[in-house]
C-alpha cells in the first residue's frame, strides 16, 4: 500500500538534461516542481573531481556512471522470429543513471538536424517521389520545422556555450563552417576548439577532394564561458576523458555545469533522488494523469500526485513507462496498428583506420567533441538518385583521447595477442588515426519496442523488449559513406588503411552509440504518433514526454542538441498556451 | 590603559586569560557544508525599525553563528568549537523561555556593549568587544528586528565546557583586561564614507575578530590590527591591510568590491568562514556600504614587510612537477586561473601569507566556494590528502608561494603533517621506506622498481590509497 503525498504543480520523472531544463523553465514560470530521479545525487567536485575523474578502468570498463543491468535492463533480439534475451552486460549503448543522466558521460557533440531531416517524408517524396520510400520503411515528418526549432537550438547552445564555426548565418554561407546546416540567427557562443594534428590532416585531404570540412560543434568548451543564468564553465584541457566520464574541470556542458547551480537554489524546486517511478496513474477516464507511483531507496512505495507530469527518462524508459502505465495503444508490427513502441531506431556507424609511418599524431590529446568532419554525405545533402538508399551520415576524425586500455589500433594481419601484437601496438599507437562515420537509421516496420512476455524486473514489471536490426538501406548507406571515408583516408597519405564496415546484423556487444530513438514518436497524426508536435501525449493531455523517444527516425547526427531544442519548444507551448488553458494543444 | 590594567590584575588574570582563549578559533563543527543559498531562510522584516534592524543584522552577520545550518534562523544551537570545549550559540528569537522574549532594549544594548545578559556574563565567542561600537539607534533597530521574528521554543544545548571554564563570572576578569567599551566615535577629519566604513569594520562587521592576531589571552593584538590571524581548524584569516604582497594592496577597489559582493574575483573565491560572511553579510550590504568599507581599509597602515627565506631549488623543482601534474588543469600552466572559478596564483596575497595554513588546508581537504546569486557556480578545489604525501604538499605549496612573482617562506613538511593530523586526514599509510624521490618521471627516467600502476588509482573517491612509490 503506497503512502499518498501532497500534490505538486509539476512532477518531473528523470533528472537528466531534459528534466533539468523542464524544472528550470517551469520554476521560472512560478510553478512548484518536484523531480524524481532513480539514481544518486552527483556533482562535479564530489563525484568527478579532477583528482580521480580520468580513471579509464573505473568509469569506462567498470561502468561506474551507467545504468546497472542487474537493476534495470531490457531484452533484445534482432527480429520477431527470435526469442529475446535480457541484456546482462552493457555494450552497444550506455544509458546513465543518477542526477544529470547520460548527459554526465556524453561526449558533448552538439548538432542541429538538417531542415530536411525534420520533414523527411515530405522532403523525400518531393525530391524523389513516393516510390523512393520502401514499403516497410515507416519514416515520417517530425511535425515541427527547423525554423520553428531554431530559437530553441540557439537557447540550448547558449546555455552550454557550444564551441563551433557557423556555416550558415541567416542564409549566408560562412567560410570554415558546415555549409549544409540550416540557417542560424547568430554565431556559436564560443569559437571552435583548437584542432590536434590528425583532424587537420583529415580536413586538408577532404578539402582537396572537394568536400567541406568544419570543426565538430562541441560542448567541451574552447574558452571560459558564463551562460545566461550566470553559471560558469571553464576551458577544456583536452585531457581525453569525456565520453563515459564526468568532467572534473567544469569544461563539458551538463545539467551540473549549466543549470543545477541555479535550479538547486530555488525554493519552488525539489529533487528526490533514489526514487524509482513505477507507473503513471490515470483517472477513471484514462485521459488525465493524476499521480505517479514510485519506490524510494528503502523500498517504500509512494503515490505522488501532480497537475502536470513530464516524463524525462531515457528514451527506452519513456517507452517502457507508457507501456507499463497503459497510456497510448501499443504498436503491433503484424498489423502496423498502434503507436507506443513504434519506429524504434538507432545509429549506423563504421570506421577507417589510417596508419602512418612519418607522422606523430599524439592521439591522447582529445576531447569528446574535438575533431573535423564533413557533412557532404549526411541526410539529403547529396543526390540519392540511383543509390538505392535514403539518409547518410557525417564522417571525420573525432580525436577523443585514445585512452590506453581502449585504444590499440593495429593493421590487418596483426596477431590478436602476444609479442607481435604488443610490438604492433607500440609501433602504431602514436601514428594512427581513425575516420569514423555516423550514419542515420530509417524507421522500419519490424523495428520496435514492446513488453517482454517472459522476463521481469526487480519490481515484477515486464522488461522492455527491443526488436531491432539494420536493414539493407542502412548497410548500403554505410558502405557508401565508408567508401568516401576510405578515399579521404588514402588522400591523407598513410602507409596503409583498414576499413571496418560493420556489416551483418546489429550486435549488442561492441559499443556503438547511446543514440536509441523512437517509440513515443511525435507528429501531427495520432494514428502514427504518440505525442503531438508539442510532445504532449495525444491520449493524456497533462502528460508530456521529452527525449529522443520522440524522433520518428534517427538522422545522421548525435541527438542531444535536438532533444534539448524539442524540450524548449515544448515548454514554450506549455508556458504560452497550456498553463493559460490546460488541455490538448492540438486537435485532430 | 588596558595594558596597565592587565599588569595590575595579572594574578587574577591567569585563569581568566586561559578562559579567554575560548574566544580563539571559533569555527563551526557541524557544517563543513556551506549554506546552500543566499536567498534562503533569512527573513527581511517589515516595518521601519525592524527593517533597519535587518540591515544591522546583515552588517553584524548574526545569522552566521545564531543558526544551525538548515535550521530556523536566529534560533541558535550552532556548535562553535573552541580550544576548551563547545559553545552553543543562543536562541535570539523572541521566545519568552528559550529566546530573548523577556529582554528589554536596554538589556539588549548591554549585551552588545558589555557582554552581559540579564542572566549572566556572555563568553567572548559572542564578539561584544566589537559590538560595543554599535550605536544605540542600531542596537534598538536590531532588537526590533529580532522581536519581529517568529519565536522558536528550541533551547540551545548546554555548553560543553569543563570546570572551571563553565563559570561565566570569570568573564569579569577578561572584560576588565580587554573590553574597551564605547560606541564608535566619528573622526571629523575624515570623510563620511571613511567614518561609515570604520563603523562597519570596527563595530558590527567585527572583521578584526578573525583578521587580527590574538595575544596569549585571546584578545586582539591591536598593534597588529588586520594583519592576519589564525582562526583555527586550519584557516588563517589573511592580512587585510594595504600591504601589496600579503594584503589588499594588490587588489583594485573594484576587485575588492566584487569579492565582498559576489564572493569571487580574479584573486580569490570566498569559502569556509569567509564564504559564510560573504553569503550572509557582505553580499547583502548596500553598494555604498561596501565602498565605505573599502575606503576605510585602504586608509590603514600596511603591514610591515618581511624578507622570507629563499626556498630550496630542489624542492621548487619537485613542486613544479606536482603543480604541472595536479594543479595546472584548472589553474593553468602560468597560474592565470579563471576569474570567478579558479583563483589567479601570480601575486596572490592568500598564497603569500606568513602562515601557510589556509593554503595547506585547501590542498589537503579542498574547499568549496560559496554560491551567491551573481556567482552561482560552487567551484571547488578537490581534496588531495589521499593523493599527495606531506613532502609533496609541502613542495607544491612552497612552489606556488615562490613562483610567478610570489615570495613567501618555504613550507616545511612538519607543518603539513601537523595540519593533516588536526584535520583528521592523517590515516595514510607511512611513506615508502626508501628516500622519497620527488622528481617527476619523464621519458628519460625509468619508473623505479616496484612501481605498481594499480596503486595510483582509487576505487572509492576520497578513500585513502597508498600512493605509488616513485
Amino acid at each position: 500500500m503506497s503512502e499518498k503525498l501532497p500534490s505538486v504543480d509539476v512532477l518531473v520523472l528523470g533528472f537528466g538534461w531534459t528534466g533539468a531544463i523542464v524544472a528550470q523553465e517551469l520554476t521560472d514560470a512560478g510553478l512548484s516542481v518536484l523531480a524524481l530521479e532513480r539514481g544518486a545525487w552527483r556533482d562535479t567536485p564530489t563525484d568527478f573531481a579532477p583528482t580521480f575523474a580520468q580513471d579509464e578502468l573505473r568509469y569506462m570498463w567498470r561502468h561506474a556512471l551507467f545504468q546497472k543491468p542487474s537493476h534495470s535492463t531490457l531484452t533484445i533480439r534482432n527480429n520477431g522470429n527470435q526469442t529475446a534475451l535480457p541484456m546482462r552486460v552493457l555494450g552497444s549503448f550506455l544509458p546513465g543513471t543518477g542526477v544529470g543522466g547520460a548527459g554526465v558521460h556524453w561526449n558533448g557533440q552538439t548538432w542541429r538536424f538538417l531542415p530536411s531531416d525534420l520533414e523527411l517524408k515530405s522532403h523525400v517524396t518531393r525530391r524523389y517521389g513516393a516510390k523512393a520510400i520502401p514499403a516497410d520503411m515507416t519514416i515520417q515528418d517530425f511535425g515541427v520545422t527547423y525554423d520553428e526549432l531554431e530559437p530553441h537550438y540557439d537557447r540550448f547552445e547558449y546555455l552550454c556555450g557550444v564551441s563551433g564555426t557557423a556555416g550558415n548565418l541567416n542564409g549566408q554561407i560562412q567560410p570554415g563552417g558546415n555549409p549544409f546546416e540550416g540557417a542560424r540567427k547568430r554565431p556559436y557562443p564560443t569559437p571552435p576548439m583548437r584542432q590536434a594534428y590528425a583532424p587537420t590532416l583529415f580536413a586538408k585531404a577532404a578539402a582537396e577532394l572537394g568536400h567541406h570540412p568544419f570543426p565538430q560543434p562541441s560542448a567541451n568548451l574552447s574558452q571560459a564561458y558564463t551562460n545566461p543564468l550566470g553559471v560558469q564553465l571553464a576551458p577544456c584541457t583536452y585531457c581525453g576523458f569525456c565520453e563515459k566520464f564526468g568532467c572534473g574541470n567544469y569544461s563539458k556542458a551538463s545539467a551540473q555545469t549549466t543549470l543545477l547551480p541555479v535550479l538547486m537554489r530555488k525554493p519552488n524546486f525539489a529533487l528526490r533522488t533514489g526514487a524509482e517511478a513505477l507507473k503513471i496513474n490515470c483517472d477513471s477516464t484514462g485521459k488525465r494523469a493524476v499521480s505517479v507511483t514510485y519506490v524510494d531507496a528503502q523500498g517504500r512505495e509512494f503515490e505522488q500526485p501532480a497537475d502536470l507530469i513530464f516524463l524525462c527518462t531515457y528514451a527506452q524508459h519513456n517507452v517502457h513507462m507508457l507501456l507499463l502505465s497503459g497510456i497510448g495503444q501499443p504498436y503491433d508490427p503484424k498489423t502496423g496498428q498502434g503507436v507506443v513502441g513504434r519506429n524504434y531506431a538507432y545509429q549506423r556507424t563504421s570506421f577507417v583506420n589510417a596508419f602512418f609511418d612519418d607522422k606523430i599524431l599524439n592521439p591522447f590529446i582529445g576531447a569528446g567533441a574535438h575533431g573535423m568532419h564533413i557533412d557532404d554525405f549526411n541526410g539529403d545533402n547529396f543526390d540519392h538518385g540511383g543509390l538505392g538508399f535514403l539518409g547518410g551520415g557525417y564522417l571525420g576524425v573525432l580525436q577523443t583521447g585514445a585512452r590506453p586500455i581502449e585504444t590499440h589500433p593495429v593493421p590487418d594481419g596483426t596477431p590478436t595477442w602476444g609479442g607481435a601484437w604488443k610490438k604492433a601496438v607500440a609501433a602504431n599507437y602514436l601514428k594512427t588515426t581513425t575516420i569514423s562515420t555516423h550514419g542515420g537509421v530509417m524507421s522500419h516496420r519490424g523495428n520496435y519496442l514492446d513488453l517482454d512476455p517472459t522476463y521481469r524486473d526487480v519490481y515484477g514489471r515486464p522488461l522492455l523488449r527491443m526488436t531491432f536490426d539494420f536493414t539493407d538501406n542502412e548497410h548500403r548507406m554505410a558502405h557508401y559513406i565508408t567508401d568516401r571515408a576510405a578515399e579521404i583516408a588514402r588522400a591523407m597519405g598513410p602507409r596503409e588503411i583498414k576499413v571496418v564496415y560493420r556489416d551483418g546484423s546489429w550486435d549488442v556487444v561492441p559499443y556503438q552509440t547511446t543514440h536509441n530513438t523512437g517509440g513515443t514518436v511525435m507528429g501531427t497524426d495520432p494514428k502514427t504518433s504518440v505525442l503531438n508536435r508539442y510532445l504532449q501525449s495525444w491520449d493524456v493531455s497533462n502528460l508530456f514526454v521529452m527525449g529522443a523517444s520522440a524522433f520518428p527516425q534517427n538522422p545522421g547526427y548525435n541527438p542531444t542538441g535536438t532533444v534539448a531544442a524539442l524540450t524548449y519548444w515544448s515548454l514554450q507551448a506549455v508556458k504560452d498556451r497550456y498553463l493559460k488553458s490546460p488541455g490538448p494543444l492540438m486537435h485532430t | 590603559m588596558r595594558r596597565i590594567l592587565f599588569t595590575g590584575v595579572m594574578g587574577v588574570g591567569v585563569l581568566a586569560a586561559i578562559l579567554s582563549l575560548v574566544g580563539l578559533g571559533i569555527s563551526s563543527i557541524a557544517s563543513g557544508q556551506p549554506p546552500s543559498t543566499t536567498s534562503g531562510p533569512y527573513p527581511v522584516a517589515k516595518g521601519d525599525a525592524a527593517e533597519r534592524g535587518y540591515h544591522v543584522a546583515v552588517e553584524a552577520d548574526c545569522v552566521g553563528c545564531h543558526t544551525v545550518p538548515g535550521g530556523q534562523p536566529f534560533a541558535g544551537g550552532r556548535p562553535l568549537a573552541t580550544p576548551f570545549g563547545t559553545i552553543y550559540s543562543a536562541n535570539i528569537t523572541p521566545d519568552n523561555e528559550a529566546g530573548i522574549g523577556r529582554w528589554t532594549a536596554d538589556d539588549f544594548y548591554r549585551a552588545l556593549h558589555e557582554g552581559k545578559a540579564p542572566d549572566g556574563h556572555l563568553y567572548p565567542a559572542f564578539p561584544y568587544n566589537y559590538y560595543t561600537r554599535i550605536s544605540r539607534a542600531d542596537s534598538d533597530a536590531l532588537f526590533a528586528y529580532l522581536r519581529s521574528l517568529p519565536p522558536s521554543p528550541d533551547r540551545s544545548p548546554r555548553n560543553k565546557l569543563p570546570f572551571p571554564f563553565n563559570i561565566r563570572a570569570l568573564m569579569i576578569g577578561w572584560n576588565l583586561l580587554f573590553l574597551d567599551k564605547g560606541e564608535y566615535q566619528p573622526d571629523p577629519a575624515k570623510s563620511v564614507a571613511w567614518n561609515r566604513g570604520a563603523y562597519l569594520v570596527e563595530g558590527p562587521g567585527h572583521c578584526a575578530a578573525c583578521h587580527t592576531p590574538k595575544n596569549f589571552f585571546g584578545a586582539p593584538r591591536t598593534s597588529r590590527d588586520y594583519q592576519g590571524g589564525d582562526i583555527g581548524n586550519g584557516w588563517y584569516a589573511p592580512d587585510i591591510t594595504p600591504n601589496k604582497r600579503t594584503g589588499l594592496g594588490g587588489w583594485s577597489d573594484e576587485e575588492l568590491f566584487q569579492y565582498l559582493k559576489t564572493g569571487r574575483n580574479v584573486h580569490a573565491n570566498a569559502s569556509g568562514d569567509m564564504g559564510e560572511v560573504v553569503s550572509y553579510s557582505t553580499s547583502r550590504m548596500g553598494d555604498d556600504d561596501l565602498r565605505a568599507i573599502i575606503t576605510y581599509l585602504r586608509d590603514r597602515a600596511p603591514r610591515g614587510d618581511d624578507a622570507p627565506k629563499k626556498p630550496d631549488p630542489a624542492v621548487m623543482t619537485a613542486g613544479e612537477a606536482i603543480y604541472v601534474d595536479s594543479c595546472a588543469a584548472c589553474h593553468r600552466m602560468d597560474g592565470a586561473g579563471l576569474a570567478g572559478m579558479f583563483p589567479r596564483l601570480p601575486m596572490n596575497a592568500n598564497l603569500q601569507q606568513p602562515n601557510p595554513s589556509t593554503l595547506l588546508r585547501v590542498i589537503l581537504v579542498g574547499s568549496r566556494s560559496l554560491p551567491t546569486d551573481t556567482r552561482p557556480t560552487p567551484s571547488t578545489m578537490p581534496a588531495f590528502h589521499w593523493k599527495l604525501r606531506d613532502e609533496q604538499i609541502a613542495a607544491v605549496a612552497t612552489y606556488v608561494r615562490n613562483s610567478w612573482g610570489n615570495v613567501a617562506a618555504p613550507v616545511d613538511v612538519d607543518t603539513v603533517t601537523k595540519l593533516r593530523r588536526q584535520l583528521g586526514v592523517d590515516h595514510l599509510p607511512p611513506p615508502a621506506p626508501q628516500p622519497t624521490d620527488l622528481r617527476h618521471p619523464n621519458p628519460e627516467t625509468a619508473a623505479p622498481p616496484h612501481t605498481d600502476s594499480r596503486q595510483n588509482g582509487t576505487d572509492q573517491a576520497g578513500t585513502p590509497v597508498a600512493p605509488a612509490s616513485r
